[in-house]
This record gives structure tokens, sequence and C-alpha cells, in this order.
């Protein structure tokens, strides 16, 4: 009964939300839409780092290779825009798969220092204009605007539906895949890696999984995101947008799908809401995290245990009893 | 036949000599004790034998296979597990999750039916449901499955991490110290679920420090001191072995 | 040879400054085995607060230039020295007992914080250090000709260095330090204050790289409010690779790592650069995480 009142209460609430485009100018649906890009960003980084305790703070490379693979794709041999986001993510995911495979048994802190590392190397190749493909420091511009059932997606409530339904389906697909035995082993992992490989997990294995899937999911998000500017430049893409998604994350509370949310809304609209202080934004921020790990280590909104319904194995012994 | 046959292990650690030349075979479906005082090795051979660490020089062979250089998950996977000496739970789950964590390397359903949620995938999260409170239940924790695994005592923490080891099916078990931390009805019931263990056809090596546990529950005991074997057989020989009271005492003292 | 020597000279004199600011990891590393992320803001800071004290005061004008220059970095040293402190007890201290990881995300907060204090107070723009303060002048080396800044900025780290040196393996606190990074506890029970030592070790890291902020200031001429993070990288990068939590370590680190770049931009390429060092890094954590001097050290199951 709880867990249908909540059902009911979160899709009264998504279809609220779904309603705010109709009362919201263009400016304020804009910045839904730079939320709704950065929390399913943010969820893709906290499979990585949420749930399995990676510290990764290179995630801007994944998604630029994502919005770089569809903006090559799509100027170069026309390659309508949403076809190219599979290649994207699979190109992002395979690159995350070959960095990571070297790395990945590194230490919490080493492990962050490297994937900084790798992000910079990323966006130095980009402004270097690596095979003549990514425009150097210019960028790539005149990218088509994605088409969906034949209607071009240009306006912000368009982009609107296009972002959200995304992070709809991002939300509900790996709600699942958190309470699975995938999920599950990444918890293991962030816990205590040794009991975890005791216990019989190939811990390199699901780290990599993790990875990839991150991966995968921040560079479909770039061909979105490619879309949506119509240019891209490696400035899009700076050491300054991981970090932003790492505090997203570690604010919202590591591993937890709604906390993520918050901190989305959180870090991408407060600054919107109270324009005077944007400046002061990330020193706001990077004070809060370090008061968050002093007072509420676990962030704002963390992760709920998972329910398991055990009651049938408790009702045999209650009858005997009564 | 031996279920594990232990071949002249060696492992140094820097100039640190911590097994030396050990070997010792454990019988199928018997509870054997590896006893030795403090910083003789014991912990050491136990990981040498998990895969945690790598011997310089022997074999460790299990049901005819030699594992050393295996990772620890896939020699968990050919069924050794064991428990931790400092208990290693997963602090921030629940009791099932931690028995859970056992199953995993028993189950097969990956990313993509986890996120379609396949009918084999519900299937098989309902049988591993079983499966993990039916091995709360062998240890008497089965009230407990959603009490967060550091809240609960120190003793019952020992009794999950046990539990946790059932789960991954295990034909060879290793316990650490089991019986550390707890009290003597504790032990007590211990002692019946380490019989209990055997009797369901899991061969227990297993390291203790109460003599008392140790004599009454195995067959067979192997002495380490310094990194080697000094003495081996049954509870009644080793009692009245006299290098094993030096060992011990480091005098004539009978405290065994 | 000419071009050779000219990139090996200017690697030694960055490299010297990579060295300063990668003895400020190693040591903080060393005592509490976290990577203090902040270290490279406090170098920004001390470039900063030494350009406003030097414009500001006018001490090169009043008491001539070397001993003005003088004065304003004992001033400097001193100012980000107190800092250091200051983030230590109030980020790090509360956490000493936490989860490795959650200090070194406050870590990462502190110098996200401290990136954008330096922003709002000095601005988002490049600032200047005063031309002419040293004098434009080339010697003749083995018949190189050399700027002396270039000479100048190497003899100082060294100098710092060797002071350093001395402090940590001849003095009685150098003592107390070197025991607090081998064994905490042991140290307390020797009637060390520890954390009298890792104040300390807060005070002279963050000193050392105020003082290379400095000296950027005045070998480069100009500096931004985000030049922190990359001296950083790379400062952190010579001190894993000279083997991190090793004094000496650092030292080699940060000389060999500034003799690659500089020979890297030149005979490789300079767009890559910065690239160069990243990858050393990435190579070097693959490859031998303990370091060129560092010692390996097994994990307890």
């Amino acid at each position: 009964m709880m867990i249908r009142k909540q059902d009911i209460l979160c899709l009264a609430g998504a279809a609220v939300f779904a309603c705010s485009p109709l009362v919201l100018d263009a400016y304020w649906t804009d910045v839904l839409n730079n939320i709704g890009l950065y929390a399913i960003l943010a969820l893709s980084l906290n499979i990585i780092l949420g749930q399995c305790g990676l510290f990764q703070m290179g995630h801007a490379a994944f998604f630029a290779i994502g919005a770089y693979t569809s903006a090559i794709l799509n100027t170069m041999f026309d390659i309508p825009l949403l076809w190219t986001m599979p290649l994207a993510g699979i190109l992002a995911g395979i690159f995350g798969l070959i960095v990571a495979r070297p790395i990945i048994h590194l230490r919490g802190d080493y492990l962050l220092i490297v994937t900084i590392g790798i992000v910079e190397i990323i966006r130095i190749a980009l402004i270097n204009d690596v095979g003549g493909l990514t425009g150097g420091a210019n960028g790539i511009f005149g990218i088509d605007r994605p088409m969906l059932f034949g209607l071009k997606i240009k306006r912000p409530y368009q982009f609107f539906y296009l972002i959200w339904g995304f992070c709809a389906v991002t939300i509900f697909l790996f709600h699942r895949l958190e309470n699975s035995r995938f999920g599950r082993a990444l918890n293991y992992i962030k816990d205590d890696d040794v009991a975890a490989e005791g216990s019989g997990i190939d811990i390199s294995k699901y780290k990599l999984i993790a990875f990839v899937i991150g991966a995968f999911w921040a560079g479909m998000v770039g061909t979105i995101f490619a879309g949506k500017m119509k240019i891209i430049s490696p400035e899009s893409f700076s050491f300054w947008e991981s970090v932003l998604l790492f505090t997203i994350v570690i604010l919202g509370g590591m591993g937890s799908i709604r906390g993520v949310l918050l901190g989305a809304f959180l870090i991408i609209g407060l600054p919107e809401v109270f324009r005077d202080f944007a400046s002061a934004r990330m020193l706001i921020f990077g004070a809060a995290m370090v008061a968050m790990m002093i007072f509420r280590t676990q962030g704002l909104l963390p992760p709920l245990p998972r329910k398991y319904d055990v009651s049938r194995f408790f009702s045999k012994a209650e009858g005997e009893q009564s | 036949m031996s279920l594990v046959e232990l071949k002249n292990l060696t492992k140094t650690f820097g100039g640190l000599l911590a097994v030396n030349d050990v070997s010792f075979n454990v019988e199928e479906g018997s509870i054997v004790g590896l006893i030795g005082p403090n910083g003789a090795g014991k912990t050491t051979v136990f990981n040498l034998i998990t895969g945690n660490y790598i011997p310089d020089t022997g074999e460790a062979v299990f049901n005819g296979k030699n594992v050393v250089g295996m990772q620890t998950h896939r020699i968990v996977n050919l069924g050794i597990a064991r428990t931790f000496q400092t208990i290693r739970l997963f602090k921030s789950l629940n009791a099932l999750e931690n028995v859970l964590s056992g199953c995993h390397c028993r189950m097969k359903s990956g990313v993509f039916a986890s996120m379609f949620r396949t009918r084999k995938q519900r299937a098989e999260e309902k049988h591993v449901l079983e499966k993990a409170m039916a091995e709360l239940e062998f240890v008497g924790l089965k009230d407990q499955w959603d009490i967060q695994a550091d809240s609960l005592s120190y003793g019952k923490q020992r009794l999950l991490e046990i539990a946790r080891a059932l789960a991954t099916e295990p034909k060879f078990i290793i316990l650490d110290e089991p019986a550390g931390g707890m009290n003597d009805q504790e032990t007590q019931e211990l002692i019946d679920i380490i019989k209990a263990i055997r009797d369901r056809g899991i061969t227990v090596l297993l390291i203790e420090h109460d003599m008392s546990l140790v004599m009454k529950i195995c067959e067979h005991l192997v002495v380490l001191e310094y990194g080697a074997v000094i003495a081996e057989g049954d509870p009644e020989t080793i009692k009245n072995d006299p290098r094993v009271i030096e060992a011990y005492l480091g005098a004539d003292d009978d405290l065994l | 040879m000419e071009e050779f020597f000219q990139q090996l000279t200017n690697g030694l004199a960055v490299g010297g400054i990579y060295a300063l600011i990668a003895l400020g990891y190693t040591m903080v590393y060393g005592v509490l085995k976290l990577i203090n992320f902040a270290h490279g803001d406090l170098f920004t800071i001390g470039a900063f607060l030494g350009l406003t004290l030097l414009t500001s005061l006018g001490l090169t004008d009043s008491v001539g230039p070397v001993a003005g220059l003088l004065v304003l970095a004992v001033m400097v040293v001193v100012l980000v020295g107190v800092v250091g402190y200051l983030l230590e007890r109030i980020a790090y201290r509360p956490l000493r007992t936490s989860p490795r990881l959650s200090a070194v995300v406050s870590a990462l907060g502190a110098s996200i914080f401290f990136q954008n204090a330096i922003m709002l107070i000095w601005g988002a723009r490049p600032l200047v250090y005063p031309h002419g303060l040293l004098p434009n002048i080339t010697v003749d080396i083995f018949g190189v000709e050399l700027p002396l800044i270039r000479i100048i900025m190497f003899a100082i780290s060294v100098l710092l260095m060797c002071g350093l040196y001395y402090l940590t393996h001849k003095t009685r606190i150098g003592t107390a330090i070197r025991a607090a990074a081998i064994d905490q506890g042991a140290a307390k029970l020797m009637g060390i204050d520890v954390n009298r030592v890792i104040s300390l070790v807060f005070m002279i890291g963050p000193a050392l790289g105020g003082a290379a902020g400095v000296m950027v200031g005045l070998y480069y001429g100009q500096i931004n409010f985000t030049m922190g993070w990359l001296y950083g990288l790379k400062a952190f990068t010579a001190a894993i690779l000279g083997g991190i939590g090793n004094i000496p370590g650092a030292m080699l680190g940060g000389l060999l790592l500034g003799v690659v770049e500089s020979l890297g931009a030149a005979y490789i390429s300079i767009a890559w650069k910065d690239a160069i060092s990243f990858l050393v890094l990435i190579l070097i954590l693959i490859v031998r995480p303990t370091g060129l001097l560092g010692e390996r050290v097994a994990d307890k199951v």
C-alpha cells in the first residue's frame, strides 16, 4: 500500500512537471532543459561514482566524445542527428573501456587524479584538431536539429520533452539496474572491495562495466547536447564540467537517484534563481562540499535501502505461534 | 581423497619469512584446525589458499586443481569460501544483502536482463532470496534480516560472515577465528553451527584461539610456529606433544 | 646543442618550482595519507598576495629590489602558511577519523572554494607582475647565454629544498615529522604532539608553495586564478614520480618533470606540452605507482 501511494505521488509530480513548459517562458524552459541534461549526465556518473564508489572526475570526456561523434557524423556525412546517438554512446563506451582498463585498480584518490588527466588530454586533443576532424579550438558548427517522427525539434519546449523524456527513461532503467544483482555488486565493491572479491564478485569486471555504462550514457547525452547547441567546442567539456557533475552526485547523495535529481536542480537551477550570486556559485558549492563531508557525509538525500518482500518466509512461523 | 593439498607453500614479506615450506592435507568432510601462537602465519596460509596473497613457491591444490595465481573470485567460484579475522562485512547494507553477495557468483543475470526485468531475472531474484533467507536461518539470524550489518553484535557479525560464505555454495569453508569476540553461549551455538556445516558435506578449516572449542570439534590439528608446521595429528596427540606445549607456553605449564 | 641547453636549464628552473609545490603534496601525504587537492590553489594565493603586496607596499622602491623582494617573500610565505594552517583546522581535522575518501572530497571542495575566492577577490582576468624588478641580464655559461633570472630561480628552489631537507632530517621537529609520517599512533605514545606536527606540515608545505607562486609571477610575469590546478596537477605528478611521501623524491620528480616537459615541448610539440605531464602521470601510476624512490607496501588483508 505504501509503495503504491508513493508511486502515485511520483506520477502526479511528473505530470505536473510535464506541464511546466505551458506556464514557463522560453528562458526558464531552457533552464529546465539544462537541468535535465546535467541530471542525465549526473545519473550516468552516479553509476560509477555513487553506486560503485569510483572517484571518476573525467566524465566530461565521455560526454565530449559522444557530442563530437554525433557532430562529425552529422556535419560530414549528413546522418540524421538522433540516428548517431547509439554510435555516440558506443564510441564513448569503448573509450571508457580502453581508458578505464589500466587504471581501474587504482585507489580512490589516485583514480581521481588520473581521470582529471584524461579529461585534460582529451580537451587538448580536441583543441589540437586531431585527425582534422574536431575543428580545433573553434569546434564544429552547423549541426542539425534533431528530428523525431518527422518533427524538427528546435524550440525550448520541444527540447524539454526530448530531454526529460530521455531522463525519465534513464531513471526507469537505472532504478531497475540499481535493484538487481548488478546494482548490489556495485554497492558491495563500494563498501569493501576485498570482501566483495572474497564473496566471489569479479570486482575489476564490475568496475569496468560501471565505467562503460556511465560512459555510454554520457555519450548519448552528448548527441542531444550537440543538437541543442548546434555548435560544440572544447570549452564546453572542460574540467569544470566534470567538477560540476561530481558535485551534483556528492551533494545530492552518492548512489541515490532522487538525490542526484535534487542535486541537479540545486546546482544548475539555483544560480539561475539567485542571479546575483551566480558568479559566487562555485565558491558556495566548494564550501558546501567541505561542510557536507563534515556534517552529512551521505549527501542531502541518501539512497533508501532496497526493498525485499520477505513476508512469505515468516507467515508459516507466525501461524505456528498463534 | 584429500580435498585440499598444500604443498611446500612459502611466502616472504620483504625479509620476513611469514610462511615457511608449509605442507598439509585436508580430508574431504573433516573439520581441521590450524593453530599456533600469534604471528605464526596462520592467516597468511589462509590468504595463500584464497588467492589474496600469491606464494613465492609451492602449490595449493583444491579438488585436483592448483589454485595458486588464480584471482580470488575465481577461487570462490571453484568452491572455497572464507570469513575474515577482522570482520569484513558490508557495513552499510543489511544482513540479507550481505548474504546475497555470496549468492552473486551462482547467479547469471546481467545488465540487460536487470534493466528489462526478464522473466528469468525475476525468477532468479526470487530463488536467491529464498536461499539467502535459508542461510540466515541456518546461522540463526533470520529475524535480523533487515538490520544493518554494523548494528549487529560482534558475535552475530561473525555468524553473518559465515552465512555469507555459505551462500557461495562452497565445498570447502575457511573460518578465521570464528569465535573471536563471542561469549560462552555464543561459542556453544557456534560449535553446533560448525558441526552442521560439516553435516551439509562442507569441509571446514579453521583458525581458533579458543582451545576448548578446537579440541571439541576438530578431528585433525595442524600446529604452526614461525611460519612452519611443527606438529600435526588428532587433538589428543597434539595436546601431549612437547613441542606444541613449548611453542604455546614457552614453559612447562599445562594449559591445554 | 645551444637549443638543448636552453631547454634543459629552462626545464630545471620550472622543475624547481614544480618541486617546491610537490614538497607540499608529499609532506601532507606523508603524515595524513591525504592528497591535499587545495594545495595548488594555495600556490596561486601566494602569487596573488605577492603581487598585491608588491604594488601596494612599494617595498622594492623604498629598500631596493633585492631586500624588497626578500621581505615580500617572507610576508607571502607567512601569510600562505597561515592559510594552510586554517585549511587544515577547518576542512581536514574534523575528518581525521572519517573514511579517507571523505577527506578527499573535502579537499576538492576546499580547492573549488579557494579558486573561486581568488577569482572574486582579484578578478577573472590574468594579472601582470611589474616589469623590470629583476634586471634582464644574461650570463655566459659554457658559451651559452642564459637569463640570470633563470639561474636565480633555480638557485632559490635548490636553497629552499636544502633548507627543508635540513629541517626534516637534522632537527628535533623534523624527526617528529618523520616519526608521525611512519606511525602516528607510535609517535603519539613517544610523546610527540601529532596535531602540532600536522599543523606544522600544513604551514611549511603551503609556505613553500606560496614562495613558488611569487617565483612564477616573477619568472613568467603573468598570473591567473586557475593556474593553481595546472601547476598543482603537475607538481602532484612530480610527487608521484619521485614516490609520494618521500621528500627527496619530490625534489627529484619535480626537476625531472620540468626537464621532460621542457624538452618535450621543444622537440615534440608545444601544443601538447600540458598533455605530456598528464601522460607521465598516468604511465607512472600504471607502471610503478610507488614512484622512483618510493617503497612498496603490501596491502593487509
